[in-house]
């Protein structure tokens, strides 16, 4: 630890969409406890330090960083090793950088499908030159450079070395401060463990009874008025409960809203999606091969229900291109 | 597998220890003709397949995918391992369908032990459906380096 005796941390957003830096923020009162175990060397969001400051610091200078985002463009990665250079800890905060979370769904296109999308079809673009993202642009006073769009999300993970991951989407504040509190106490677990969360599944702390389930009819969230005391599985909603981690204390049930899955896969599942499939496939009541394609043939996006946080990921990444 | 640049399927099969791998033994036994393209995983039960298999099969390099068990309804040996089969595997289709995996590339049924014959025919004819899709390549997909 420096001499000022205060951890040096550092926090980055990378794809993401801000509400990780909120989840920071939530810590209400507790930030001005952060501030006084810890000075804040790097957080783009809140402070003005700038990329070539955390350049000239020597490596390994900052105590930990927690980085959110997942890895969409070659900024992203350049940070992404820039950061572990500079960290001795480097935490892979929120879904993004775990496992990919909802930019990762972009891993069903490609750069050319969504620059086309987004540029020229979308029913907003006005874009008469046809207009696409370039990395680089000659002008008279010289050539400038933006970073590049990547075809693939990637986690944090899958480009350069992570301690620890903290799951969620966001991370909920309790979590957070536990993990916080882990890090100036020294009391970490073993690299590369996944902290601010359970080893149970989110079904574990919901509150909804369980009975058998027998479904004959799934149903969409807005297709039905749930019924606040029974399992929302067993009514036919598909809830990611039995294929995620828990941690969060079932926030989104405990409102009858089905889990979707952000805080990923519980221990020692390789794959959230297979295993949710498999967890929707077992309550399926039909007994025969036409009866049972019908019932499922009702769930629609099967990669974006079962892998909504996690298709960078999964075992097979990204759609084939 | 590859001779000469000819591309030759990799086909990974995964069956049920009671019927299908039972025909698949007395195919070879009775040394019906079967390419050498398609590596058995014997399984105890059909139902015991799970998702996971077929994707990490796909992930790691197979061209193709076959699940084969015992036939709806009676002939489980566990009584309903295949009805956990027939309730699956259509999901899994609709996933690897939106993954860009074409259907060619995985089957999934029932051959029981006395259909050794089925069971020859099914290599020979996936194989060469397989090989008309070309490679899958799936690692590929995700090189290290980002373009």
């Amino acid at each position: 630890m420096p001499g000022n005796g205060k951890l040096k941390l550092g926090l980055y957003w990378a794809a993401s969409c801000g509400g990780c830096e909120i989840a920071v923020v939530e810590l209400r009162e507790k930030l001005l406890i952060v501030d006084q175990v810890a000075d804040i060397v790097f957080w783009p969001c809140a402070t003005d330090f700038k990329y070539k400051d955390v350049e000239a610091y020597p490596d390994g200078y900052m105590d930990v960083c927690l980085f959110n985002g997942a890895i969409r463009t070659s900024e992203n990665e350049h940070l992404a090793h820039l950061l572990r250079k500079k960290s001795k800890v480097l935490v892979a905060f929120g879904s993004c950088a775990y496992e990919g979370c909802i930019p990762g769904l972009a891993n069903l296109f490609d750069r050319e499908s969504i620059f086309r999308r987004v540029y020229l079809e979308s029913e907003s673009a006005d874009n008469p030159n046809k207009v696409v993202p370039q990395t680089a642009y000659h002008m008279p006073e010289g050539e400038i450079e933006i970073p590049k769009f990547y075809n693939t999300v990637k986690t944090l993970g899958q480009v350069t070395d992570v301690d620890y991951f903290l799951p969620g989407c966001p991370p909920q504040d309790p979590q957070i401060w536990a993990v916080i509190e882990a890090i100036v106490s020294g009391n970490l677990p073993p690299k590369g463990s996944v902290v601010g969360a359970n080893e149970k599944t989110v079904c574990d702390e919901c509150k909804h009874v369980r009975e058998e389930k027998k479904i004959k009819k799934f149903y969409r969230y807005h297709e039905i008025i749930a019924d606040s005391t029974r399992c929302l599985f067993d009514q036919g909603i598909i809830c990611a409960g039995p294929a995620t981690r828990g941690g969060c204390g079932a926030l989104c049930t405990k409102v009858d809203i089905p889990c979707r899955g952000c805080y990923g896969p519980p221990p020692n599942v390789v794959d959230q999606g297979a295993s949710l499939l498999a967890a929707v496939a077992s309550v399926v009541d039909a007994d025969t091969e036409e009866e049972a394609r019908r019932i499922v043939s009702e769930i629609p996006d099967p990669i974006g229900t079962f892998y909504r946080f996690s298709l960078p990921a999964s075992l097979l990444h990204r759609a084939r291109r | 597998m590859s001779n000469n640049g000819k591309f030759e399927p990799r086909i990974v099969a995964f069956l049920c220890n009671w019927c299908t791998y039972t025909a698949a033994d007395t195919a070879g036994v009775s040394r019906m003709k079967q390419p050498p393209n398609v590596d058995i995983i014997r399984v105890m039960c059909t139902g015991r397949i799970d998702p996971v298999f077929v994707l990490k099969a796909f992930a790691e390099g197979a061209d193709g995918v076959i699940i084969s068990g015992c036939h709806p309804p009676g002939d489980c040996h566990y009584t309903n391992g295949n009805y956990k089969t027939f309730r699956r595997m259509p999901l899994v289709e609709m996933l690897l369908q939106q993954y860009g995996i074409e259907p060619g590339r995985f089957h999934w049924g029932w051959i029981s032990g006395a259909e050794a014959p089925k069971w020859a025919e099914l290599t020979r004819e996936f194989t060469e459906q397989v090989r008309k899709l070309g490679p899958l390549n799936w690692k590929k997909q995700f090189a290290s380096k980002e373009d």
